[in-house]
Order: structure tokens, then sequence, then C-alpha cells
């Protein structure tokens, strides 16, 4: 905060300038909006992440669940992968 | 070939249909020809923001209908060589077009003019997807609103969805003495949430309800910061690499005291 806005600050009634109020609000309300997504694009996503983890650990496929929960300020991903067996050798690619 | 550019908003009130008249006039100022569609069937302004109202004889809904032929519905704007109208039907309802036959009057169109620009109307039902049916870019209006941001965000997705990508964005009637003074999102704000690229911001201007007032787009007014930045807007379109107005200098005394105090 650059000195202008301190001075401008101590000088308006309203105290704290609402911009930061609006772009918090705007960001919670997106993250609620987007986080809306189809059950289709939930399948591809359950299908990918199913080949990723198969690369290090069998995964019991039918038990898989996947949601997103929105809480009041966060939306998660949450999933739930039961595991039949991890591999003992696992070939990863460097980074 | 021309082009088709649709422009949107998703919430109405964000000066979607000043933004389209004057950035299709600022195109017909640097001498290409453009024809503007008003895709709002049932709710026509675009006609009266260009101040060709009394001129209408035949519309969008007319043509999709072959009551008359393309030529006929366009109406040329004699202030602006280069700049036509089809105007929408007021009497008709959105579900009198579909979107094939808009993707085909685009089409047409394009054939004869460089840039056809489609004013949509607000909302993502029917009306948007037809006035989205036929474009080839789409040009997204919002205001450093909460609501505005959040409906943009909802159509930029809508218009991914639907094969128009990287739209750009028109961020209209900032205020740059409230930025400044931490009650208006800035533009910083707006890019970083939404994620698209910047076309151009304009800022509020009392001219612009005193042009739409009259009729006239302000684009040609040499004093108005609005019209220089609907100006560049048009450049920008042409692909021209057009810097950002500096919206501070505006000749306030304040601010040039800010400037030489180097607070600016």
């Amino acid at each position: 905060m650059d000195l202008w806005q301190i001075v401008n600050r101590l000088l308006s009634r309203s105290g704290a300038g609402s911009k930061e109020i609006a772009r918090e609000r705007l960001r919670l309300i997106l993250v609620h909006d987007r986080a809306s997504v189809s059950p289709e694009l939930l399948e591809h996503l359950k299908r990918d992440l199913l080949q990723v983890i198969s690369r290090y650990m069998e995964v019991e496929e039918r038990g898989l669940e996947i949601e997103l929960a929105s809480q009041e300020d966060t939306v998660a991903l949450v999933a739930s992968i039961p595991i039949r067996r991890v591999k003992r050798a696992v070939k990863v690619a460097p980074v | 070939m021309g082009e088709t550019i649709v422009i949107t908003s998703g919430k109405g009130g964000v000066g979607k249909t000043t933004a389209t008249a004057n950035i299709g006039a600022g195109l017909a100022l640097l001498g290409h020809k453009v024809a503007l569609v008003d895709a709002d069937i049932g709710l026509r302004n675009l006609d009266v923001v260009l101040g060709l109202e009394n001129r209408i004889v035949y519309d969008l809904v007319d043509v999709a209908h072959g009551h008359c032929r393309l030529k006929q519905a366009l109406i040329r704007d004699k202030r602006f060589e280069g700049l036509y109208l089809l105007p929408a039907a007021q009497t008709k309802d959105k579900t009198a077009v579909n979107p094939e036959q808009m993707r085909e009057i685009c089409q047409e169109l394009k054939k004869e003019f460089d840039y056809v620009i489609v004013d949509c109307p607000a909302g993502i039902e029917q009306g948007f997807r037809n006035a989205i049916a036929g474009a080839d870019r789409a040009i997204v209006v919002t205001t450093p609103e909460v609501a505005a941001v959040r409906d943009a965000d909802r159509v930029i997705g809508l218009l991914e969805a639907a094969g128009l990508n990287e739209p750009k964005l028109v961020i209209n009637r900032l205020r740059p003495k409230m930025v400044r003074q931490g009650d208006m999102m800035d533009i910083e704000d707006i890019l970083d949430i939404l994620a698209v690229d910047l076309l151009g911001v304009v800022p509020e201007d009392e001219r612009i309800i005193v042009s739409t007032n009259r009729g006239e787009p302000i684009v040609q007014e040499r004093n108005s910061l609005a019209a220089e930045a609907f100006r560049n807007i048009s450049r920008r379109i042409l692909g021209e690499p057009v810097p950002l107005l500096d919206l501070e200098s505006n000749g306030n005394l304040l601010v040039r005291l800010r400037k030489m105090l180097g607070l600016g």
C-alpha cells in the first residue's frame, strides 16, 4: 500500500476500501460456481485418477468414490480409493 | 471473407450495446466494411443507440424467414462510411430464429463485409445460443462489479464449451478514482480471476449518456477518454498492439499534483 492509499483510507469514512471485500466475495462465489461440475466430467476425472494411481498401486476400482465437497469458504475434491496392494518397485520418470 | 465477432456479457446493463455500436463505428472509421447485427429479438436496442430507429423496414426475423433479401434489411449509417445495421425484430421473441439460421445469415454477411459484429442479448438462454452460433471469435464485456464478473465467468465457460476459445475481455465503466481509493476492483483483480486476455478498458464517461441520448456513437469524439478507449479497442481487433490508455491523465489537478509528488 502506498502513502496515497494510506492517506485516502484515513480520510474515508467507510474505513477499509470495499475492493478487497468485493474481490474476496467474488473469489468465493466463483469457487462454488466452478465447482458445480457435470457428472460426465467427474467420470472422466475418475478414469484419469485411476490411471495415474494404478502406476503406483493396485486399487479396488469398484470401491472408488469421488466428490466435490463444498464448505463455507472452500471446495475440496474428496476421493476415497481402496488399495489392494502397493507395488514394490515403481518406475518413476525423472522429474 | 470477413469475420464474425459476437459481443456478449451474461449480465445485462454492462454496456454491451454501447460497446457494439462504438466498436463497429470505430472499425468503420478505420476504413473497414462493418455489419452490426442486433440479436436481441423482442428487445431491440442497437438501432436506438445508433440513432437509426426511424429507418427500419425489415429485420433479422424477416431475413431468416425469407420475407425479404438480406440487402433490403440492412440499414446504411450515413455518418460512418461502410457501417450497416441489421436490426432485430421487436414484435417477435427469441424463438423466431434458430442457431442454424443465424449461422447462415452471418455466413452471407461475411461475404460482403470485413467484420460482422453481433450484439448478444443478456442471459445464457436461446438468445445467447443464437447470437454465438455464427461467431468466429467472442468479446466479453464486464464492469468492475461482483455480479458482472461472476456472469462473465459463466459466459466465458459457455463460449469455450461452444468452441469459441480465448474470448477477449472489455472492462467497461472503470472509475480510476474509486480504484485508487480502494473502492473498486482494478484491471488486474479482474484479469486474475477470469484468466482471459484483455482487449480494452473503457472509463466511466458521462458523455456516453449524452451521445446515447442523441443516438450518436461517441467513438469519433476527440475530448472523451471513453471514445479513445473504443478507438483503441477497434485497432486492437485489427491486430495492432495499442498500449492501454493512461486513465489518470485526464487533466485533473489532484492527479497532476499526485504525479508531481511521486505518488502516482
